[in-house]
């Protein structure tokens, strides 16, 4: 016997009840779990930059382009998990060659390109137009050419110009909250599209997957702006810290009332699978759900959030609260994806038994992989904000507040904006 | 209209991509990875080029009619030859190169015919260990006509569970033939020359009614218990009011 | 800009723009050749009964009342199609229901070694109903698992039967995801998927698939469900027929005679 039949022998003997000979193998491991969750904090961070440009929200800007370059980062990484997982990954060409149309998974290829070179990269490139000439202009090679690359060899800084790309930026905002929406709720609809497996199969899906998007894409928005400013010894905007969670806030309201809503459909309705189901998360998904997901990850920060809200804190600790809580959201919406992927597969379609995930630590599918490709967007990010500046360039405010003025700026009149 | 130098630049960027991504979709990249109608059909011809295995009883009967013709007669007529010797394409195609396996050990015949709840009743069932332990099955029944050596006397040959049930019931002691009329013919074709069973309550009154000259069944008003249902609706036959 | 330039330009793109989009144009139509297989398929003309798949359409029908539970078809399964022989991985499996007088259901897959399957099991007097049920793909009319594969490389032939191409199948598994009643697997050789496939390489033969061919007790039957004269329009006109899970609207093409409720 090949290792792997071993490792499926062995799980024959932790079978409860009666499942179908073939489901014994759990198909979608660790790494599809990864996915969803990379984009979702996609989605969300998008969603939160769109809260400056598209909603006006002036508290929140200081994390914009932090915002869109998470996105980005975690974007780029998106399709690793995917490509680790397929049987035969060197066939990947054929889902772009020749997809099939009935398919979700096929289709999101389409959505992933469009949201990457129509949504994201083009807003990364207007926003940053007039920045990477600046600095075209003052790097030395090779980064100047770099630079000056990556502007498209554009050289119009005039203020007309800046107006064009705001209003570029402001345009391609408002076509990338549907396209988010369409990105993460399309990862939605491919489980909940699957009418043979109740816990996947619910028109609910793709609307929960979206709501638990933006809370996490926000919360780690909110985590590396507290990182990135505590990194550079920088002063952190309270202001904006209290409003981004503030919309965080409304955020897991959102999501917990779906998801409570779904439960409570589920309990009432009373289908076929409501026994087999409550097996599931009773014997299979105690731990994952009820204390990860629920208690962790919604109630515990909900009741810092309201904390943080109604007392009148000092700044540490309110930044020490905030802190906390994102980071458990983060492990709740990361059960959430577990629960939802891992759980739909542990019970069997014959609502008669339950079978067990054993993930490998090594291997293409392990935990260990599932681990390099969570940390990969962070050192992507790390590179991103290396070459491209979270902080409009001559705006490089210092803690008095007064502009910058560098040598050789192009026009002294861009100083006033904000 | 002045257009503004990013779209002009944004412009050009795209329409290359555009026409790259056109240029190798329909020119570089060649029909046969993306037609679709060609991976069908390739795909019907690659499972039409699968081997066969299994020949199928006719390809059999070519060369071993004595066989053939006499199991076509027996119970196991609808038996395939594979069914026990296996797969037997490769011999049907080379005779001389391949023989297929003829099971004679005892642990081959019980894998249909060993005793199985979940087996229908009547299939012909008996419990390897009890039954002639150590001697092979072929020693006494042909497995191209298995006829038991001698005609069975007793229903229990193969309805032994009903008897099982039947032997710690009320009506224990009963014959099977009391309440069901079987001819000799249903020794030989089970299926067709089916037993009668009775038809009417009247039958079971003739030992459970108030009239009858039977004294140790136990007696009901026949014209009023249970209305016009038929006693056994209610009660199983073969063990009443299923005590034990 | 100015308007010259922008007029030259404007010149040029509708022509290129044109041209493009009429070369795109042919040589779509050239691939569009129709999307599934037709009458047209491509060499591998079986020997003896070569004509048009359209013409058949492919059902099996199952008995239960007459399985006996003996595996052969399980057997003749795996020896004909080359299954890996694990004990988890199946075309076709059988499945034993023991239904008992309170009402408790016990399933179990007799083809599982190690995981119940005695040889014989012992009269119980709690037991109401018990039986076998042979499971298999079902070719479903409208299938799942056809509808989601990204690639297409699973797909339905005009005669009725889903077939899989494993040579652009890419391993994601979203088809046996999809697939309601467990038939699908992953095959751990080639890393792709795999399921029953009505033995198409004996059935365009005029053989019948391997399971039909060896079941004892002529429980399985095959079909053409377009012929005038077919064993399988013969068994529906027979018997009341059930599928699995109908609620689903897949529209097996596999129909159970004698189903108990309690199958899923």
């Amino acid at each position: 016997m090949t290792a792997e039949a071993q490792g499926l022998s062995e799980l024959l003997e932790q079978i409860t009840g009666f499942i179908y000979p073939n489901e014994i193998e759990i198909h979608w491991s660790i790494l599809i779990v990864v996915y969803p969750y990379i984009t979702g904090l996609v989605a969300g961070a998008f969603i939160l930059a769109s809260l400056v440009k598209v909603f006006n929200v002036k508290e929140v800007q200081p994390t914009y382009r932090l915002a869109l370059l998470t996105a980005l980062a975690f974007l780029l990484v998106a399709p690793f998990p995917l490509l680790l997982h397929l049987g035969r990954p060197e066939r990947f060409y054929e889902i772009l060659l020749t997809p099939n149309v009935t398919s979700a998974m096929a289709m999101f290829g389409f959505v992933y390109a469009w949201y990457l070179m129509g949504v994201l990269l083009l807003e990364v490139w207007f926003e940053y137009r007039r920045d990477l000439i600046l600095l075209a202009a003052r790097e030395r090679s090779p980064m100047s050419w770099v630079y000056r690359a990556l502007s498209l060899f554009s050289t119009d800084t005039s203020e007309a110009a800046v107006v064009f790309d705001r209003k570029a930026v402001r345009a391609i905002t408002i076509i990338g909250i549907p396209s988010a929406f369409l990105l993460h709720g399309y990862v939605g609809f491919i489980f909940g599209s699957v009418k043979a497996n109740p816990w996947w199969g619910s028109v609910l899906m793709p609307i929960v997957f979206l709501m638990s998007a933006i809370v996490s894409g926000i919360a780690l928005v909110i985590l590396l702006y507290m990182v990135l400013t505590a990194m550079r010894r920088e002063a952190i905007d309270m202001g904006c810290l209290d409003t981004i969670t503030s919309y965080l806030f409304y955020a897991v309201i959102v999501d917990f009332s779906l998801e409570a809503l779904d439960f409570i459909h589920r309990l009432y309705q009373s289908e076929e699978s409501v026994k087999i189901l409550g097996k599931l998360i009773t014997h299979k998904l105690f731990m994952s759900l009820f204390v990860l997901q629920i208690l962790l990850g919604m109630f515990i920060p909900l009741g810092i959030l309201v904390l943080a809200k109604s007392r009148k804190f000092n700044d540490d600790l309110r930044k020490l609260l905030y802190f906390t809580a994102v980071i458990l959201i983060q492990l709740g919406i990361f059960s959430t994806r577990w629960n939802v992927v891992i759980g739909g597969q542990l019970f069997s379609k014959s609502f008669r038994g339950l079978m067990t995930y054993k993930m490998e630590v090594m291997g293409i599918e392990g935990l260990l992989t599932a681990l390099v490709v969570l940390a990969l967007p962070f050192v992507i990010l790390a590179v991103l904000i290396r070459v491209l500046p979270t902080k409009r360039l001559d705006d490089q405010a210092s803690t008095t507040g007064e502009p910058v003025v560098p040598a050789g700026a192009a026009n002294p009149a861009a100083l006033t904006r904000s | 209209m002045r257009i503004p130098e990013q779209i002009k630049r944004l412009t050009l960027v795209i329409a290359v991509i555009v026409a790259g991504a056109l240029l190798a979709r329909f020119y570089v990249i060649p029909r046969s990875l993306i037609a679709m109608d060609l991976h069908r059909a390739s795909t019907v011809e690659r499972e039409l080029a699968k081997p066969v295995k299994l020949a199928g009883s006719t390809a059999c009967q070519g060369c071993h009619e004595d066989q053939y013709v006499k199991k076509s007669k027996g119970f196991h007529k609808n038996l395939a030859c594979e069914g026990c010797h296996g797969p037997a394409a490769q011999h049907a195609e080379d005779p001389g190169a391949v023989k297929p396996p003829a099971p004679r050990d005892r642990k081959f015949c019980p894998l249909c015919h060993a005793y199985d709840a979940s087996r229908p009743t009547g299939f012909p069932q008996i419990n390897p260990t009890v039954h002639n332990p150590l001697k092979p099955c072929i020693a006494c029944h042909s497995p191209h006509d298995p006829v038991p050596p001698r005609t069975p006397q007793a229903c229990s040959a193969c309805h032994a569970q009903i008897e099982r049930t039947k032997a710690v019931s009320s009506h224990a002691l009963l014959t099977c033939t009391t309440c069901h009329g079987v001819s000799e013919q249903h020794k030989k074709a089970p299926r067709t020359a089916v037993p009668t069973k009775p038809t009417t309550r009247d039958f079971c009154a003739k030992c459970h009614g108030q009239d009858s000259p039977q004294k140790d069944p136990p007696k009901i008003d026949v014209s009023t218990h249970g209305g016009s249902y038929l006693c056994w609706q209610c009660h199983y036959p073969h063990l009443p009011e299923g005590r034990g | 800009m100015n308007k010259r330039e922008f007029l030259k330009g404007l010149v040029l793109f509708f022509p290129a723009g044109g041209v493009l989009g009429a070369l795109a144009g042919e040589v779509g139509a050239k691939e569009s050749g129709g999307k599934e297989v037709g009458a047209k398929e491509a060499g591998g003309k079986p020997d003896g009964k070569a004509d048009d798949p359209a013409n058949h359409y492919y059902g099996m029908g199952i008995e239960v009342d007459k399985c006996i539970g003996c595996s052969r078809c399980v057997e003749a399964c795996k020896a004909e199609n080359d299954v890996p022989r694990e004990p988890f991985f199946f075309r076709t499996w059988i499945e034993r229901y023991v239904i008992k007088k309170d009402g408790d259901v016990n399933v179990e897959c007799i083809n599982v070694k190690g995981k119940g399957g005695k040889e014989t099991v012992q009269d119980d007097p709690d037991v109401l109903r018990t039986f076998f049920v042979p499971k298999l793909c079902n070719h479903c009319v409208n299938p799942p698992c056809v509808q989601v594969c990204p690639v297409g490389a699973t797909f339905a032939t005009k005669d009725g039967v889903v077939l899989i191409d494993s040579k652009r199948c890419v391993g994601c598994r979203y088809c046996i995801q999809a697939c309601p009643y467990g038939a699908r697997y992953l095959d751990p050789r080639t890393k792709t998927a795999d399921k029953c496939s009505f033995c198409y390489h004996r059935v365009r033969r005029g053989l019948l698939p391997a399971c039909v061919e060896v079941c004892p007790t002529q429980a399985r039957i095959f079909g053409d469900l377009r012929s005038k004269a077919s064993r399988l329009v013969r068994f529906a006109r027979m018997n009341k027929i059930h599928v699995l899970k109908p609620s689903l609207n897949t529209e097996p093409k596999v129909y159970y005679a004698q189903l108990d409720g309690e199958v899923r």
